[in-house]
């Protein structure tokens, strides 16, 4: 089995073989899965549905019913190699909380997210004046989840801001990954649909909440 | 499917309390059989008021097994997969030694002279039962409740000795609470003049009253307060009320049947030693971190645990606790919450999501 998503496609190409790894928003544990075969690591996960959690025992993974918002604070500092967050840090309601809570835990931190700088996104809102409906943020503003979108920029600032260092970034669009990206750069800030971004701790980082 | 079966021990029990009990027997039920490898064997482990009898017809009441619906080829617990080993515990009513026993040193029942006994105590009598039938490693231990506490205790206690650990519905320590609500049932029947002092076998009496009134405040506690109203209401038993003290609502009347029920299967000295047990046991040392040390060297055992929304005896915060613990002490912990307005009882009842879970587990783990 070879991973189809583009970006569990880069997250397998960026986890160390044997890693202690915790996805947070696990699901139905592919992602575990994979990266179990393919990576040989030590895989634990967060699920919020308890179906979710059933289908990971099922896998054969160690997978605990939880939220990222609050149940980081489940495991000691450095409990971890890798932390995983895809496609949920938007949805959470500290996003700032769980991103640090993820690099008290883990050494490094990969982090998906869709870039709300895409210039889909960006003419939406400037020429219907509406907001952005695309295919990474398909919901409408009243039904989606998403309830703290940012651009590239907004998530390197609030990296920066928290003492992380971005040691990879990778962009995807149409279901592609394009060339390695830097998020500073506005160029990929317009291109990017959705995002990853592999961080680590440089030195100690700021306090988490104000 | 399933052999029933008395253990004789030359060797004493050591008791927490610091003596030993002499003369242990363990009486346990097994279903299939144990593999070549001896590698599938599965302790189930019972809670407060059940026993041996987790599957097929209960000797003394013909009713199905307590856990019968995860029991059966197929089920979570399989017997053509699984040995699966179930035993009363020490202090029990149902065939192990417990007050009810005759004391080899006075020739009569125990009564108050059988000595306390822990958790702990009653995990190191299934741990010389699995011993004397051959078995080094347990592919699991798995229980509810009292059964859950159980598990907990085998991990800490035995962490070489199992491969998974399955608790559900239970705590690693009893609460205030749970000690309060204990405690009304002992006093109910300590009340009893049928007690008398704990020796009422040799006055040919049985403390009914106060057991059946201690197993009615014990059986509120585990249903929750939807459960009751959904089932009962304010039901009348006839049409009108008696403007007296009959039970009018049917809730009253389930409940003196509950008590009367149990009073025919369970014996109140029993029930006086299993609940001091339950409350005397505290795996947390008095903090998180000390709940983190008992599970220091169960690093290789796979941990499920599972609670129920709607349980207030054993509530979600108790399951999570121990989940952090593990996590601290860097043991592979799986949980799931399950959805249900059954109450602490839900364990014991149709919960498709439970036995969908516990089958995934178990399935994942399998013995190779």
């Amino acid at each position: 089995m070879t991973p189809q998503r583009p970006d569990f496609a880069e997250i397998l190409r960026l986890v160390p073989s044997g890693a202690r790894v915790l996805d947070v928003g696990c699901g139905e544990g592919e992602l575990l899965d994979l990266l179990i075969r393919h990576n040989g690591v030590d895989g634990r996960g967060i699920e919020i549905s308890a179906e979710g959690v059933s289908a990971c025992l099922a896998r054969g993974l160690s997978v605990m019913q939880g939220d990222a918002d609050r149940d980081l604070d489940y495991f000691p500092a450095g409990a971890f190699d890798v932390v995983i967050l895809s496609q949920t840090l938007q949805a959470v309601p500290r996003p700032r909380h769980v991103l640090s809570e993820m690099l008290r835990i883990g050494e490094r931190a990969i982090v998906t997210l869709p870039n709300f700088g895409h210039w889909r996104a960006r003419l939406d809102l400037l020429t219907r004046g509406r907001m952005p409906m695309t295919r990474a943020l398909p919901e409408p503003w009243w039904g989606t989840a998403n309830i703290h979108l940012c651009t590239l920029g907004d998530f390197a600032a609030l990296a920066a801001d928290l003492g992380l260092i971005i040691e990879a970034c990778a962009a995807f669009a149409g279901g592609r990954r394009s060339s390695p990206a830097r998020p500073g750069r506005g160029s990929e800030n317009w291109r990017a649909e959705t995002a990853l971004f592999l961080l680590r701790r440089a030195g100690p980082g700021r306090s988490p909440d104000p | 499917m399933s052999d029933q079966a008395l253990q004789a021990f030359t060797v004493p029990l050591r008791l927490d309390s610091g003596g030993a009990l002499k003369g242990l027997e363990i009486a346990y039920r097994t279903f299939g059989a144990l593999n070549a490898e001896r590698s599938n064997a599965i302790l189930v482990c019972h809670a407060l008021t059940l026993d041996q009898h987790l599957a097929g017809p209960h000797p003394s009441t013909g009713k199905p097994g307590w856990w019968q619906r995860m029991v059966g080829p197929g089920l979570p617990l399989d017997p053509e997969r699984h040995f699966i080993i179930c035993s009363n515990v020490v202090g029990g009513c149902m065939g192990s030694t417990g007050p009810a026993s005759i004391n080899p040193g006075t020739d009569a029942p125990w009564g108050l002279d059988f000595p306390v006994v822990t958790i702990a105590d009653m995990v190191r009598a299934q741990a010389m039962l699995v011993e004397a039938l051959g078995i080094e490693r347990l592919f699991a231990v798995v229980g509810g409740s009292m059964g859950g506490m159980q598990v907990l205790q085998w991990a800490a206690d035995y962490p070489k000795r199992l491969s998974a650990a399955i608790c559900i519905a239970g705590a690693a320590r009893h609460s205030a609470q749970n000690i309060a609500f204990h405690e009304v049932g002992r006093q109910a029947i300590m009340a009893d003049p049928d007690w008398r002092g704990g020796a009422y076998a040799s006055h040919g009496v049985r403390p009914e009253r106060g057991l059946a009134v201690a197993r009615m405040a014990a059986h509120i506690t585990y249903l929750s307060e939807p459960a009751l109203q959904r089932k009962f209401g304010r039901e009348l038993q006839r049409d009108g009320l008696s403007w007296g003290f009959d039970a009018d609502f049917q809730v009253e009347s389930y409940l003196r049947h509950q008590g009367a029920a149990f009073v025919e299967r369970f014996d109140a000295n029993s029930y006086l030693y299993i609940t001091r047990a339950m409350d005397y046991f505290d795996l947390t040392a008095g903090s998180p971190e000390g709940l983190a040390r008992a599970f220091a060297a169960a690093r290789d055992v796979r941990f499920c645990l599972f609670s129920f929304t709607s349980d207030w005896l054993y509530p979600t915060s108790e399951s999570r606790a121990i989940v952090r613990a593990l996590n601290a002490a860097g043991a592979r912990a799986s949980f799931v919450e399950i959805a249900t307005d059954k109450g602490h009882d839900a364990f014991l009842l149709d919960e498709p999501q439970l036995t969908a879970a516990l089958a995934g587990f178990l399935g994942a783990a399998a013995p190779r």
